[in-house]
């Protein structure tokens, strides 16, 4: 066991380090560094716009997506070497943000199941931002039972045409392209009967609805398809095999999620070494050191079992259901710690404004976004089941809808 | 021993439910929530109507002259109305200040006032980040005139008059502070409001410069006093998120038997089932600490500050516990603006923090133990 960089990935952290320190929006440095979540603060500036500025300029350098393949517009970077790109990226990392569904989970869903010329065609133009793609799996009465689902696709000749509606597609108003999981044969169970398709969202009768967060920000959407045609060339994987094409993407979510997870922990640090409390640093208080240390165990703990997947992948093992821990530990703990701050800061804690005393409503955006970490992506409570049962070998819940063909299954307003 | 509230008590409560269920709809919540007023004023002026802002009033004040188990069982019904009116402020704050420590005149002045509806009162104790200590009065008063900023003050935009906290000494003892009545409208103040987590109860900055004011209660007691009216708003709080949490528990329980994944109801997996017990089981920690401490407050026992901070920390850890969970609880769905969920979430973390944070009180709890404890 080793940690330290080997020479050849000392040489590779050099470059990457020298090629960042010329080309990174120094400018929003401090402005990045103090969003951990939700909320990213750029005063006057739109995220989407400044993060395509970036990724554009990574891609110009041949660090976008760097371990994809070159010819799909990667680096042909091992695992090691992206996770030394992340450290080194830092803060601009959280720039990445609109991108990271379709990099994390739609663009390789494309590169398993794409068609040489498909791979071709998207893939470099997602890994350079210009185009962003969105994932269109849950729907109002299928999010955790995402199997469940109801949109609708037939086949007419050569295209297949959806009816239905999405819901939660985060970014989905600013995309270009979407990953769209669909029900092909309603007669089967219903892991049997759904493929998946990939789509232009500008596609005739696609309507995108944006919705209001409880953060107060309007990030995800609802997706109505009313008769929206898709060419048979752009399905993904055989017809009835979308939930295995889809655990793909969801295994690739979560070796995305990994290492840029955020968890609070650097900000709470910052946060409680400069706050001055009645009787000295937040940091020397026994009871916030108390914490704050098992915050930062946890969060090590995070990192270095990131660390061990990376291991594994680097030698060639497949990232498994374990990793189902970051999120299940980093969301409760954001949340948490956001307690925490504003409990420090006393009645003022409930300032969000532009106020000195809440370091600018830093951890109050963080109390109003972390819901959503726990419920995004696999809630907390299918978190543990997948650990439970996939991990731990405990048998599944009592299971009323698995064999049973879809349409007889029992619902409610379905 | 008979450890709940009576018959009539009840009643008021059923009285209140009903009344706060056909004007306070969440509906109505939301119209505050979203910026389009400040404050509910058909709903004050109907609280007003039914007696409930008087209701621990005099009868020579103009109020109802029941007493704090009647404002608790209020409190109770405001929480899980979530209702977007200043009553925290102007009733378990202004309207208890002066009743511990307000001249004839004073009360004669706002009692009558609050009770009517019309006049919000406030108090206006800190400056910037801290809780409650004298340390943190830093604004002056001589010769019965302020100078300082208040920062944040609860309903401090629409409040009429204030109780403001001001040091009248250097000593670095607690009788350096004193107590004053500022008449907002009056001239001397400006007042600014701020953004903050719960839309439904504004916060604002009030500086004072050379503005008349007048003592409430004798100089140098101000502290005295201020602990005082703290634990009994600790106790009145202590209702209103009982009443939050009960009803954040309420919807989650509802959600979870209405809600159909994999085949079954959601409440049907024992996830969700024990986040929902969990969640009542903190809430019904919290009520029973709140019943003890309504008994302390009504009978002006010697076990009220022990009690009242006891009930502050339960029923503020559970609020947030079961706001957060009834978020978890509705998944996706808790997560949007549309459905009351954050209501709840963001009502809950703002209470934690209004009379002081949940460790402050902790810190008092096991100070207030020990000194019984030593005696
Ligand atoms: C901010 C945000 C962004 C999102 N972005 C996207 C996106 O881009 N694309 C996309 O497709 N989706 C997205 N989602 C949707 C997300 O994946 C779902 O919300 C999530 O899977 C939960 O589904 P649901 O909302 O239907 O809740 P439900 O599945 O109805 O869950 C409700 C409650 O029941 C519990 N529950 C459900 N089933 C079980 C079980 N078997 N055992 C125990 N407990 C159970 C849940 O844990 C939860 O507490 C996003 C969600 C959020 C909040
Ligand atoms: C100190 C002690 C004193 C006791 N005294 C008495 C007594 O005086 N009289 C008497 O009759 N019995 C007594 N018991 C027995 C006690 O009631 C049982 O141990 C208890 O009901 C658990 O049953 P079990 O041991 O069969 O465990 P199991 O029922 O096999 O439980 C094993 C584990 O599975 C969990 N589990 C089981 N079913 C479920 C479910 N449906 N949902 C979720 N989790 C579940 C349990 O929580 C536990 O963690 C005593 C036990 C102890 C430890």
């Amino acid at each position: 066991m080793n940690f330290d960089d080997t020479p050849q990935e000392a040489a590779f952290r050099e470059t990457a380090r020298k090629w960042i320190e010329a080309n990174a929006p120094k400018e929003l440095h401090a402005e990045l560094s103090k969003s951990s979540l939700g909320r990213i603060r750029l005063a006057n500036r739109d995220i989407v716009d400044v993060g395509k500025a970036w990724q554009k300029k990574k891609f110009e350098g041949n660090w976008a997506c760097l371990h994809w393949p070159k010819e799909y517009g990667g680096r042909g970077a091992t695992p090691i070497e992206k996770v030394i790109w992340q450290q080194e990226e830092g803060v601009y990392g959280k720039l990445t943000q609109p991108f990271q569904i379709g990099e994390g989970m739609c663009g390789p869903t494309v590169m398993a199941f794409g068609s040489e010329d498909a791979k071709r065609r998207y893939l470099p133009k997602l890994a350079s931002g210009e185009e962003i793609w969105c994932q269109l799996f849950s729907e109002p009465s299928a999010g955790s039972d995402v199997a469940g689902l109801r949109t609708r696709a037939e086949k007419k000749g050569d295209n297949w045409v959806v009816n239905g509606q999405k819901i939660w597609t985060s970014g989905a108003h600013y995309s270009d392209y979407g990953l769209l999981i669909a029900r092909t044969d309603p007669n089967v169970p219903k892991h049997k009967g759904l493929t998946m398709f990939f789509l232009d969202m500008k596609s005739p009768g696609v309507e995108v609805r944006p919705i209001k967060q409880a953060n107060g920000m309007q990030e995800f959407n609802e997706v109505y398809f009313t008769d929206v045609v898709i060419p048979d060339s752009q399905r993904l994987g055989a017809v009835g095999e979308g939930w295995s094409v889809s655990l793909t993407t969801l295994m690739n979510e979560r070796m995305s999620i990994g290492a840029r997870l955020a968890t609070g922990v650097p900000e709470m640090f910052e946060f409680c070494s400069s706050l001055m409390l009645e009787d000295g640093l937040a940091i020397d208080d026994p009871a916030v050191r108390s914490k704050l240390a098992s915050w930062a165990a946890k969060s090590s703990g995070l990192k270095y079992t990131s660390y061990r997947t990376i291991s594994a992948l680097s030698k060639g093992e497949r990232p498994g259901p374990e990793n189902s821990i970051g999120k299940l530990v980093s969301g409760m703990m954001l949340q948490d710690i956001a307690t925490c701050a504003m409990d420090l800061q006393g009645a003022a804690g409930v300032l969000t404004g532009n106020d000195e005393e809440t370091v600018q409503g830093q951890f109050q955006q963080m109390l109003l976004s972390s819901p959503s970490m726990r419920i995004a992506g696999g809630t907390d409570e299918i978190l543990r089941n997948i650990i439970a049962e996939r991990v731990l070998g405990l048998p599944g819940d009592i299971r009323v809808d698995k064999d049973v063909p879809y349409n007889k299954i029992p619902t409610k307003g379905r | 021993m008979n450890f709940d509230f009576s018959d009539d008590q009840k009643q008021l409560r059923d009285q209140a439910r009903k009344f706060l269920a056909e004007k306070c709809p969440p509906k109505a919540v939301r119209v505050v929530l979203d910026g389009k007023a400040p404050y509910d004023k058909e709903l004050w002026k109907g609280l007003a109507e039914m007696g409930f802002l008087g209701v621990a009033i005099p009868e020579e004040f103009g109020g109802a002259g029941a007493g704090h188990l009647e404002l608790c069982v209020i409190a109770e019904e405001m929480g899980r109305a979530n209702a977007p009116v200043p009553f925290s402020s102007t009733v378990y704050l202004a309207a208890e200040a002066l009743l511990i420590a307000g001249s004839d005149a004073q009360k004669k002045k706002w009692l009558p006032a609050i009770a009517a509806g019309e006049a919000i009162g406030t108090l206006a104790l800190f400056e910037g980040k801290g809780n409650p200590s004298p340390k943190n009065v830093k604004i002056t008063a001589a010769n019965g005139v302020l100078n300082g900023v208040k920062k944040p003050v609860a309903d401090g935009a629409i409040a009429d008059f204030a109780v403001v906290a001001a040091r009248t000494g250097s000593s670095g003892r607690e009788n350096d502070i004193s107590l004053f009545l500022v008449d907002l409208k009056a001239g001397g103040v400006e007042v600014k409001s701020l953004t903050n987590l719960d839309p439904t109860r504004g916060q604002a900055e009030i500086s004072f410069r050379e503005c008349k004011a007048e003592p409430l209660g004798a100089a140098g007691e101000g502290w005295s006093i201020l602990t005082q009216m703290l634990d009994r708003a600790a106790v009145l709080c202590a209702f209103e998120q009982v009443g939050g949490a009960d009803r954040a528990l309420e919807m989650g329980r509802d959600y979870a038997l209405d809600r159909i994944a994999f085949g079954r109801q959601i409440g049907s997996f024992q996830a969700v089932k024990h986040m929902l017990a969990d969640m009542y089981v903190s809430a019904t920690l919290a009520r029973s600490n709140s019943y003890y401490s309504a008994w302390a407050l009504s009978t002006n026992a010697a076990e009220l500050p022990e009690a009242a901070a006891a009930a502050r920390i339960s029923a503020t850890q559970a609020f947030q516990h079961c706001a957060k969970n009834n978020i978890q609880v509705h998944g996706g769905m808790g997560f949007t603006w549309e459905f009351d969920c954050h209501m709840y979430y963001r009502r809950a973390n703002a209470m934690a923090l209004g009379l002081g944070s949940l460790s402050y009180w902790e810190d008092q709890l096991i100070e207030r133990m020990r000194k019984k404890n030593a005696a």
